[in-house]
């Protein structure tokens, strides 16, 4: 019989036991925005920027199959990637709110963006030190794509705010709608706590000032007044989503409802 | 040289340079009904790549994996840039992506008739990438030689990822062909559905195509639509055959004479109302594309008013 305090693998299983719900919260959100961005796939206001989402919407697409793949190896139970995405319903979901507001106008499309891109880049920046070898190395390759994204989508909130009367009026509208659900994306449910106080996560407090002064710059340069703060709506990472999110997961999990089992 | 240069007019150099196989370039003189003919014909080629994108657009939401779903969003992301390469190229020619959108909106400008049938189901991504992309490919490989430089060169790039296209499309089916007989029976359906039009894909009867004749002289074309139409059907029954699919044309038969297939006539009736505007989807197409860039103005707008303003910003600072 091993002595009580002998390190071994399952005193190790508290600092991981969680980590498979969390590398799932990743993937959900990863996917659904991809989704959300690849329903502009032919209908964008200007040839470059249809190009510009599609390869936003592959980019987050491609890390969320590295998330899934990672998340069932995790789990162990045989579940695949497309299982995981597939054959879970909407209030088993762990996405947060904002990535599955829809599209609306290119100018909600793009607040959704900035708004996920901002905590993007720098949750990816911050797990690059995760002392998880498989989160760090999805970061090490999503984090360069992520850098790109924030980068599109601060740039088009510039051109937005500070462009024409009417475009300004639709970011203002987009921002009165969406403002509420960035909150959520720094908000640790009981899960990401946990992970933070062994270390497996940022604390996500620490990476707000940067957050914070990235949102200044760019408002700034919009010419917009930075948004009140208002009603934090959360939820999302705990499976408790808005009416949109079951639409979108009938739509994607159609054929694999329809024809359980198949390969295709 | 410099007497010849004399000698012969500016029409009769052009041609001698078509038919050294050399190159046209943007600055090069040019008979104004060549330049018209290939604004025509690029502008009509970056309108199908953009049409195109809508058809199979229809499936990202609904790919049946994650790995599908990432191919068919990156193939349909390749089309816009096929269309982006086009209008470059097109541009060349004195006419601009503004005026060539503006056509297109109009109906002046057509696109290929193929996008106008609707995609039911998940086969049709099969079918559009082995068929339809096989067809284009037989259109386009003889473009990288097309007489206009700009038109050759964005050609072979295309061409290229359109011959990954047909290759990820004929695995589609393969997959569905190896699968359950569910999954087999949608691979039929959607080939008895696609066949007829991609042989559309080739264009009227060569006794039917007025601009044939001018094209293959300017080497703007290299091979008649009938010539075409041809490779692709003995391109394509066996690997029909190969897929244990059947062609649903009771007249293909091989001709040992002739090593080629026979097969049947075309529906000239439906090619005709297809390219008049009747077809299942011509409508929604063109409304999609029409309402995406009524609705995009804004953003345009926006873009070029920022971008004047931080011009006039910078010209104040310096």
């Amino acid at each position: 019989m091993l002595p009580q305090n002998h390190f071994s693998a399952a005193d190790a299983a508290p600092a991981t036991a969680p980590l498979f719900p969390f590398v799932l919260q990743l993937a959900d959100t990863s996917l659904i925005l991809a989704h959300r961005l690849s329903e502009w796939c032919g209908h964008g206001p200007v040839l470059e920027q249809d190009l510009a989402m599609a390869n936003i919407a592959l980019d987050l697409l491609g890390e969320a199959r590295s998330y899934y793949q990672y998340a069932a190896e995790l789990e162990g139970q045989g579940r695949t990637e497309d299982d995981l995405a597939y054959l879970r319903s909407a209030v088993e979901y762990r996405n947060p709110l904002l990535v599955e507001q829809p599209n609306h106008d290119f100018a909600h499309t793009i607040l959704r963006q900035f708004l996920f891109d901002n905590f993007h880049y720098h949750l990816l920046k911050a797990l690059l030190t995760c002392p998880d070898a498989q989160l760090a190395a999805i970061a090490e390759k999503s984090v360069k794509e992520a850098s790109y994204h924030l980068k599109w989508s601060s740039e088009w909130v510039i051109r937005l705010g500070d462009g024409t009367p009417e475009s300004r009026q639709r970011l203002d509208k987009a921002i009165a709608t969406l403002w509420r659900f960035g909150e959520e994306l720094t908000t640790p449910t009981a899960m990401e706590k946990a992970l933070q106080e062994v270390g497996v996560l940022p604390d996500y407090a620490a990476l707000k000032p940067a957050m914070q002064a990235h949102t200044e710059y760019v408002f700034a340069e919009a010419t917009l007044p930075l948004p009140t703060q208002v009603f934090a709506q959360q939820g999302g990472k705990n499976g408790r989503h808005t009416e949109h999110l079951g639409y979108l997961l009938s739509e994607l999990q159609y054929m694999q409802r329809t024809y359980p089992g198949l390969t295709w | 040289m410099e007497t010849l240069e004399k000698v012969l007019t500016p029409e009769e150099q052009f041609q001698a340079r078509i038919d050294a196989d050399i190159r046209i370039e943007p600055k090069d003189w040019m008979p104004d009904a060549y330049r018209k003919t290939l604004i025509r014909q690029i502008s009509q080629h970056a309108h199908s790549e953009l049409v195109g994108m809508l058809p199979e657009g229809n499936w990202i939401t609904r790919a049946p994996s994650l790995k599908r779903k990432s191919i068919l969003l990156a193939k349909v992301q390749d089309e816009a840039g096929h269309g982006l390469y086009l209008y470059s190229a097109a541009e060349t020619l004195g006419t601009t992506r503004d005026q060539m959108l503006a056509d297109l909106h109009s109906g002046k400008a057509k696109y290929s008739s193929i996008f106008n049938y609707p995609t039911l189901s998940w086969a049709d991504m099969g079918c559009v990438g082995w068929l339809v992309d096989g067809a284009a490919i037989l259109n386009q490989v003889p473009l990288c030689r097309t007489s206009y430089g700009p038109y050759a060169r964005a050609m072979v790039r295309v061409c290229k990822e359109e011959s990954f296209h047909q290759r990820q499309g004929f695995e589609v089916m393969q997959t569905l062909c190896e699968g359950a007989p569910v999954q087999k029976e949608m691979a039929q359906e959607a080939l008895n559905r696609w066949w007829w039009p991609t042989l559309m894909m080739f264009g009227p009867k060569d006794a039917d195509s007025p601009n044939t004749a001018q094209s293959m002289n300017w080497r703007i074309k290299r091979f008649t639509n009938d010539e075409l139409r041809q490779k692709f059907v003995d391109m394509m029954v066996p690997q029909a055959e190969f897929l244990g699919l059947t062609v649903p044309d009771p007249l293909v038969k091989w001709n040992e004479e002739r090593q080629a297939y026979d097969f049947g006539e075309v529906n000239w009736d439906e090619f005709w109302a297809v390219v008049k505007g009747n077809g299942l989807c011509n409508h929604e197409r063109l409304q999609a594309r029409v309402q995406a860039h009524e609705e995009g103005a804004w953003v345009r707008e926006a873009a070029n008013a920022h971008a004047a303003k931080r011009a006039a910003r910078e010209a104040v600072v310096a």
